[in-house]
């Protein structure tokens, strides 16, 4: 399978998927405007609460096809972070005293300058977070060890398994996925990772692998850690439930299983303004591979650039300025507000 | 009316049925909330009991309902289709069970 930028499809194009989100072509069916529903609430203009996690995204080059993702990464995505970006990331880190940095992809262990990255973070004292596919580990010995560089510098690994069974799995993921991860895990868990007692955190992303809401993190996490102890003695820490949010290859998918339309009704008819208030990108601040500034990753694949007065670049950082910010919203934000909520971190109601 | 009796536009107008008797309808679906909650059963049986009643009864509303509540709780297909049969069992075998009335009877009349 190919990204949607390699097939050359009109959804590529973030300008198109904008105009498919806003109803723009006439027989579309109208949904609310997600700022107005915001303004309902008394939380328009969104303003951040203070950065908390500093999220980099390494790069679109990964060595899965996804069928719901959102960066339309693969192995034909050749866009990565340069180590001078990452030089300029790590200055702007060292302005401020943001406790955590979120590294994503793609398959960030990719990028060749990732481990370098991973050891200069940790030098200026953050916590670092890695949101590994899992399969990277197994796809060349290269990255074997992997699992031990993580437990060297601490990294809190954060990585997603849509179903403790191949079937759904793979159907999502691609063919072979689940067992190749199921592999990984025990090789996580090998050298502590998610084991009770042990200060290694190994955590899993559930999202659902179809055009339905995620359920309830508290049961699902539990049947996740039932089954995956049960079927493969496999131990992890935390399970975070997100919602796939309707753009790019999601967004590919609902059109053309002829859902976008029930999809955008059940996000719009769970917009909880409980959820709204704790949004991600109130806390985080979202870095591209190219070094542009974003809301959050969604935001990032959108090319919706972050309103900043002082820059939209990570050279123009600037904590204040980023503090003071309106948040840029769009349709595709009510996948972060129905039911629950989600964020990088699963629901965003208690 | 419409052309057809089931529309799928309708299951989201459940809650409608509460505007000609409101104090039953709200009683009702107070009930429902409370009976899906986590109790002795988790969330994930009780959408799958949900599923297995909605065959039995042949509600296509509750099908539709329940076919995706049970994904969301987690529920997997396998998990999904062996609620169907056990449906599908307790149908057939009440059906089968009343054959020891025919033979009862047939003992009753026959030489």
């Amino acid at each position: 399978m190919k990204s949607l930028k390699a097939q050359e499809v009109p959804l590529a194009d973030t300008g198109f998927q904008l105009n498919v989100l806003n109803s723009t072509f006439s027989e579309q069916k109208q949904f609310p405007k997600f700022r107005d529903k915001l303004a309902a609430h008394n939380l328009y203009p969104l303003k951040p609460t203070g950065i908390q996690i500093f999220q980099v995204n390494l790069g679109k080059m990964c060595n899965q096809v996804c069928r719901h993702c959102h960066v339309d990464a693969g192995p034909d995505r050749k866009e990565i972070m340069t180590r001078e970006t990452m030089l300029e990331c790590l200055e702007a880190l060292a302005q401020t005293d943001i406790p955590v940095v979120d590294i994503t992809g793609g398959a960030p262990e990719m990028n060749p300058d990732f481990r370098w990255f991973v050891e200069e973070v940790s030098r200026l004292g953050r916590k670092v977070m890695v949101r590994c596919n899992l399969t990277i580990i197994l796809a060349n010995p290269k990255y074997h060890d992997l699992p031990v560089f993580f437990k060297l510098h601490q990294v809190q690994v954060v990585s997603s398994l849509p179903y403790f069974s191949a079937t759904r799995t793979n159907a999502q993921r691609g063919e072979g996925v689940f067992e190749k991860s199921v592999k990984a895990l025990q090789m996580l868990n090998a050298v502590g990772y998610g084991k009770e007692g042990s200060e290694l955190i190994l955590d899993l992303v559930f999202n659902p692998s179809g055009a339905f809401l995620p359920g309830g993190q508290a049961g699902l996490e539990k049947e996740f850690k039932r089954r995956l102890k049960l079927g493969f003695d496999i131990d992890f820490n935390n399970l975070f439930v997100i919602t796939n949010l309707p753009i790019s290859r999601f967004l590919d998918y609902l059109i053309e299983s002829r859902n976008y339309e029930t999809y955008m009704d059940k996000l719009v008819t769970a917009f909880n303004p409980a959820a709204a208030e704790n949004v991600m990108c109130r806390n985080t601040i979202s870095v591209g591979w190219d070094g542009f500034l974003y809301d959050c990753d969604f935001n990032q694949m959108l090319e919706l650039k972050v309103n900043s007065q002082a820059g939209n670049h990570i050279r123009d950082f600037d904590l204040t300025s980023l503090n003071n910010r309106e948040v840029v919203l769009n349709q595709h934000c009510y996948g972060c507000t129905a039911g629950a909520g989600s964020s990088c971190g699963g629901e965003t109601v208690a | 009316m419409e052309n057809t009796y089931y529309n799928p536009a309708d299951l989201a107008k459940f809650g409608n049925i509460s505007e000609l008797q409101p104090e039953m309808g709200n009683k009702f679906f107070s009930y429902y909330a409370e009976v899906f909650k986590e109790g002795a059963l988790t969330e994930r049986e009780k959408s799958l009991i949900a599923l297995a009643v909605a065959h039995a009864v042949q509600c296509p509303y509750c099908i539709d309902a329940y076919t995706t509540d049970s994904l969301q709780k987690g529920a997997d297909e396998n998990q999904m289709m062996e609620a169907i049969h056990v449906a599908a069992a307790i149908k057939g075998g009440a059906t089968l069970v009343h054959g020891v009335q025919m033979m009862n009877k047939l003992k009753e009349v026959t030489m």
